[in-house]
């Protein structure tokens, strides 16, 4: 019975008919959706932390406004994750703990302090380029609350990479000091946002399965590639830099050859010895305490409310 | 729903290197605020929508997150919330039988009548 419904299950999967909450799936990719879908939301909602820092010391009301917006826009996309996940039979409060326990894992690439102005920028092109090249493929993921939630996603992502570009593009016509500080900060960026891709692909053991569920349509190694292509051309028009020596066009490949990433520093941060871990998770776990009297108050109020509304009837 | 889920494995990056995880989750969660379905019309003259879902404590405070939420860039001209325990579904195991009968009906479609050619406007 059970190999019937699997048969089934995948036939649909690969006939690209969206597998619903409510429709049968092997619990394994339940499991794997619950994962993954959580980790993007916690992404989200951590990724708020690093840019957070620089809205009241934003350079003018524009950016300010603007920067307001993406980190809004954040929140929201933590919001439409966490609701798709929750379809999978997982609730809100048992994610937030996965989290504040470390249990459940978020994007490494938030585990490193924004340093500088520049860093906005940087964070908005290529931080949020590289969650974009993730995210696009994503809307034609198998499960269909996933990949809804995802075009709302992409929808609004683009302004969030338009406006880094757009701050970086500003530095660099600006003052020696400005150029100095928007190279430094795409220094800092480059590696760990190619690490935001995960490890290689030999080294992901839940890509090959993701695959055939279609739950992913493309492996780490292949994103990554397109996302050095697109980024070492697009850094020709900032005048500036990426730091790797060994970046150079491969006429045969038709890509970007580019150099070793630093897998060791990877799961250093995954392991949560990141420079920034430790601060990222107690603002978390600070927020969610010193919010739970609001949340008690607003639930006490609103069955005191739905009572006198009976008494009343 | 509710159904226990013994294992889960946490963390993208590869279960081996502290990605995996033994959770159990079974229900803990007595304050949660309650759960609504999200409907916004997109603009005068259309159906309302099922957008998504969020947590409010009640429907006044759901249609104040329902506008944060899927309403940032002028989605929507007017917001229904129903709590989502009030909604009630079709079996997707049934599928078949609930619609199938509908299959052998063509009559029912206007493509099915063979008119002469001279018939205008119809």
């Amino acid at each position: 019975m059970e190999q019937d419904f699997e048969k089934i299950f995948q036939d649909k999967v690969d006939r690209e008919i969206r597998i619903e909450p409510k429709d049968w799936m092997p619990e394994k990719y339940r499991q794997t959706l619950i994962r993954q879908i959580s980790q993007h939301a916690h992404s989200e909602i951590i990724g708020m932390l690093p840019e957070g820092n620089w809205i009241t010391r934003a350079p003018s009301l524009r950016r300010k406004a603007i920067l307001l917006a993406k980190v809004q826009d954040e929140a929201g996309h933590g919001l439409y994750l966490y609701s798709a996940a929750e379809t999978l039979g997982i609730t809100r409060d048992q994610m937030y703990e996965q989290l504040h326990t470390g249990k459940a894992k978020y994007s490494s690439i938030f585990n490193y302090p924004t340093l500088s102005w520049a860093d906005m920028g940087v964070i908005g092109w290529l931080v949020d380029g590289a969650a974009i090249m993730n995210q696009v493929p994503l809307c034609r993921t198998s499960f269909g609350p996933y990949a809804r939630a995802m075009v709302r996603v992409c929808k609004e992502e683009s302004f969030h990479q338009r406006q880094g570009f757009e701050i970086l593009y500003v530095l660099s016509k600006g003052t020696e000091a400005q150029r100095r500080m928007a190279q430094d900060a795409i220094n800092r960026w480059w590696w760990p946002s190619l690490m935001m891709f995960g490890p290689k692909d030999d080294e992901s053991p839940n890509t090959i399965q993701s695959m055939k569920w279609k739950i992913k349509r493309f492996s780490n190694d292949e994103l990554r590639q397109k996302f050095v292509d697109v980024c070492a051309e697009q850094v020709k028009v900032l005048g500036f830099t990426l730091p790797d020596k060994d970046l150079k066009w491969n006429e045969e490949r038709g890509h970007y050859d580019f150099g070793e990433i630093n897998w060791d520093e990877f799961w250093q941060v995954v392991q949560g010895n990141g420079p920034c871990n430790k601060e990222r998770l107690d603002a978390r776990k600070k927020a969610w305490e010193e919010g739970a009297w609001v949340r008690d108050a607003a639930l006490a109020y609103a069955n005191k409310k739905a009572k006198q509304k009976q008494a009343a009837a | 729903m509710s159904f226990l889920i013994h294992k889960l494995y946490y963390g993208d990056y590869g279960e081996s290197k502290n990605g995996a995880a033994d959770i159990s989750t079974q229900q803990t969660n007595k304050a949660e605020w309650p759960l609504w379905e999200v409907f916004i019309r997109s603009k005068q003259g259309l159906d309302h929508k099922h957008v998504g879902s969020l947590h409010a404590s009640d429907a006044a405070m759901a249609i104040e997150n329902a506008r944060d939420v899927y309403t940032r860039r002028m989605e929507g001209v007017s917001i229904w919330v129903v709590e989502s325990k009030h909604i009630h579904a079709s079996n997707p195991d049934e599928a078949e039988a609930l619609y199938d009968p509908a299959n052998d009906k063509a009559y029912r479609h206007p493509t099915f009548y063979d008119l002469p050619d001279e018939v205008k406007y119809m």
